[in-house]
C-alpha cells in the first residue's frame, strides 16, 4: 500500500533578503500523512525557515511545496495552507494574542471564519485534546511555560489541521514542560493520525519519533528511522549534533570488543540488553 | 514589587451592572460625566451621589475597593482643595490669620472640585471594575464600526488594545528581569538624583525595547500562521446584545441629567 503525501517539497530553496547564501538549499521531501518526523540540527541549520516554508509564511526562492496537493505559492490557498498545516513556534509568551485562554483558542476560528454556534464546542475539543480544559477562563500569563506550549496548540487544533509543524517548542521549557509537550503532540499524532514535523535540537525527543533528518546548513545531510540515524555517530558528530547518551554507550561497549546491539537509544532498552546478555552468559 | 499591577482592575463578581453589555457601560459612563459636569451647588451634586451609591451596591464592588482607586489621586485631590480654598479671595470671609484667609467661595468652589474630581474617577473606575478588558475592546469594536466607513480602523484599534494588555504582564516581567540583571551587576535604580536615576533607566529601556521589537515580530508570524488577515470576514467568540437590563440603565441614567439639572436650579 503506497501512503498518502501530506508535505512535498520539491527541489527547495530559500535565500533571505540580501543573505548571501541559502537558508535552505536543494531539499527534496515527502513527507507521508500520519507520521511523526523530527528535524535535527544546531543553530542556523535552516530548520525554522523550513517550518515557515511548509505554511506558506515563506515562499520559496526556487522549487515548490505542495501541502496536500496545494502549492503554497499559489495565493488563491495561501489561508487554506496555513490552516492545514499549523505552526507551533518556540516562544510561548510571543504566541498567545488574548488575554484570556478561551479567547486565544477561539482566534484562528475567528480569523476562519468558522460560525459563532460552532466555536465552544470546538474549543472545549481542542483545550480537551492537549488536556487543558481546566484552564479555559485562566489568564495566559499565570500558566507555566509547558502549559502556556499547550494552549497555543490547542490554539492551532481547533483549526482542525491535518498537519501539525513544531519549531522547537520544548527548548524554551523545563524538563517536565518539555516532557508535557512532546507527549501530547505524540498522542494527538498516534490517536488522530495528525501528521507531526517535530523539529528540535534534543536528541531523546528524535529518539522516540518515526523518522529522523538531519538538516545542516541547509540541506538535509541524514534521513531515516531514529536507530539508522544515531547508530551513525560519527556523522552526527561531524554536523556537530550528539549522539543520545545510551547510544553512545552502546557504541563505545561495541568499539571495545563487548558484544552488544549497537542500535540502543534509551536507557530501558540498554537494561534490557544488558540483563539479557548477562542471563546468557550464566547459562554457559 | 512590579508583579503587583494587575491586568485591568476588573473586579470578577456576578452583578446586574456586570451583566451589562459593555457598549451600555461605555455609553452611559460618558453621560455620567456629563451630568457630573452639569452639577450646579452642592445641592447639584446630590442626585450624582445617590446614583453612584446605587450602582456601587448593585455592582457588588466592596467599598473598600472604590476607595482605593481614588488613592492615585490624593495628591491631585489635595492640591485642588488647597488652591481653590486659599486663592479665591470674593465673598464673605470666613478665617483669617496674617496673609491667610478662607472665603465662602473659596470653600464652596473647594468642595464643589474636588467632589466632582472624586465622582468622576468613581465613575469610570467602576465601568472597568464591572467590565473585563475584552468586554471592554469587544464594546469600543462594536461602538466604532459605524467609523469604518469613513476609514477609522476600528478592528484595528481594537486588535491592538487586546494586544497591547496581553503584553503587559509580560513586559513588566521580562522589565523586572533585566532590572535583576542590571543591579547584579552593580546598577543603582533607587538612590541618587531624579537625573541620575532617570539615566540609570537606559540600559534598563534600551533591552526592553528591542525584546518588545522581537516580541512583535514573532506575533505577527504566530498571527499569520493562525491565519489573521485583517478584520474582514472574522467571526466572533463573543457576541453583543442588549438585553432587559441594559434598556433600565439607559432610562435610570438619562435621567440623570435632567435631575441634575433640575436640583441645581434650586438653589
Amino acid at each position: 500500500m503506497k501512503k498518502q503525501a501530506e508535505l512535498r517539497m520539491e527541489n527547495l530553496s530559500f535565500k533571505y533578503e540580501g543573505a548571501e547564501g541559502f537558508a535552505v538549499k536543494n531539499v527534496d521531501l515527502t513527507i507521508e500523512k500520519g507520521s511523526f518526523t523530527t528535524v535535527l540540527g544546531h543553530n542556523g541549520s535552516g530548520k525554522s525557515t523550513l517550518a515557515k516554508l511548509i505554511n506558506g509564511l515563506f515562499l520559496p526562492t526556487q522549487g515548490k511545496v505542495f501541502v496536500d496537493g496545494m502549492d503554497t505559492q499559489d495565493e488563491q490557498h495561501t489561508w487554506d495552507v496555513r490552516a492545514r498545516a499549523g505552526v507551533v513556534f518556540q516562544n510561548p509568551d510571543n504566541q498567545i494574542v488574548a488575554t484570556v485562554v478561551k479567547d486565544d483558542v477561539a482566534f484562528g476560528l475567528e480569523n476562519i471564519g468558522v460560525p459563532h454556534e460552532q466555536m465552544e464546542a470546538r474549543i472545549e475539543e481542542a483545550l480537551g485534546a492537549v488536556d487543558m480544559l481546566d484552564f479555559i477562563d485562566r489568564a495566559p500569563h499565570m500558566l507555566s511555560g509547558g502549559q502556556k506550549q499547550r494552549v497555543a496548540i490547542a490554539g492551532i487544533m481547533a483549526m482542525k489541521p491535518a498537519a501539525l509543524i513544531l519549531d522547537e517548542v520544548t527548548s524554551m521549557l523545563d524538563p517536565k514542560g518539555r516532557k508535557e509537550v512532546f507527549d501530547t503532540v505524540r498522542r494527538l499524532n498516534k490517536q488522530r493520525g495528525i501528521t507531526v514535523v517535530w523539529i528540535t535540537h534534543f536528541m531523546e525527543e528524535a529518539a522516540l519519533s518515526d523518522r529522523v533528518l538531519v538538516m545542516h546548513r541547509g540541506e538535509i545531510r541524514m534521513d531515516g528511522t531514529p536507530r539508522e540515524v544515531f547508530a551513525n555517530g560519527d556523522a552526527l558528530r561531524s554536523l556537530r549534533l550528539d549522539v543520545p547518551p545510551m547510544a553512545l554507550l552502546a557504541q563505545e561497549l561495541v568499539r571495545r570488543g563487548i558484544d552488544i546491539r549497537e542500535d540502543i537509544l534509551s536507557l530501558d532498552e540498554m537494561e534490557r540488553e544488558v540483563v539479557a546478555k548477562w542471563r546468557l552468559n550464566c547459562k554457559m | 514589587m512590579l508583579r503587583d499591577i494587575t491586568l485591568g482592575q476588573y473586579y470578577p463578581v456576578d452583578s446586574p451592572i456586570h451583566r451589562l453589555d459593555p457598549r451600555t457601560k461605555i455609553v452611559l459612563t460618558i453621560v455620567y460625566i456629563v451630568a457630573v459636569f452639569f452639577g450646579k451647588g452642592l445641592l447639584g451634586y446630590l442626585p450624582t451621589l445617590l446614583f453612584l451609591l446605587l450602582i456601587i451596591k448593585l455592582s457588588g464592588v466592596p467599598f473598600t475597593m472604590m476607595l482605593k482607586s481614588l488613592r492615585p489621586l490624593r495628591i491631585l485631590l489635595i492640591f485642588t482643595f488647597v488652591l481653590n480654598l486659599f486663592f479665591i479671595s470674593s465673598g464673605e470671609v470666613l478665617f483669617r490669620w496674617r496673609f491667610i484667609q478662607i472665603t465662602k467661595d473659596g470653600l464652596s468652589h473647594a468642595l464643589r472640585f474636588s467632589l466632582r474630581l472624586i465622582f468622576l474617577v468613581l465613575g469610570t473606575s467602576l465601568m472597568t471594575l464591572t467590565t473585563p478588558p475584552v468586554a471592554l475592546t469587544d464594546g469600543l469594536e462594536s461602538l466604532c464600526s459605524p467609523l469604518k466607513k469613513i476609514g477609522f480602523p476600528a478592528h484595528e484599534m481594537a486588535m491592538m488594545m487586546t494586544i497591547a494588555l496581553r503584553f503587559i504582564p509580560t513586559l513588566i516581567e521580562e522589565a523586572d528581569k533585566i532590572m535583576k540583571a542590571q543591579s547584579a551587576r552593580g546598577a543603582d535604580f533607587s538612590s541618587g538624583s531624579v537625573t541620575s536615576r532617570a539615566r540609570a533607566m537606559i540600559p534598563l529601556l534600551v533591552p526592553l525595547f528591542i525584546s518588545a521589537f522581537r516580541r512583535a515580530g514573532d506575533l505577527a508570524f504566530a498571527m499569520e500562521a493562525r491565519c489573521y488577515r485583517g478584520g474582514e470576514g472574522r467571526t466572533r467568540l463573543h457576541i453583543l446584545k442588549f438585553r432587559k437590563g441594559d434598556a433600565v440603565a439607559f432610562v435610570i441614567t438619562g435621567l440623570l441629567i435632567p435631575v441634575t439639572i433640575f436640583a441645581g436650579r434650586l438653589l
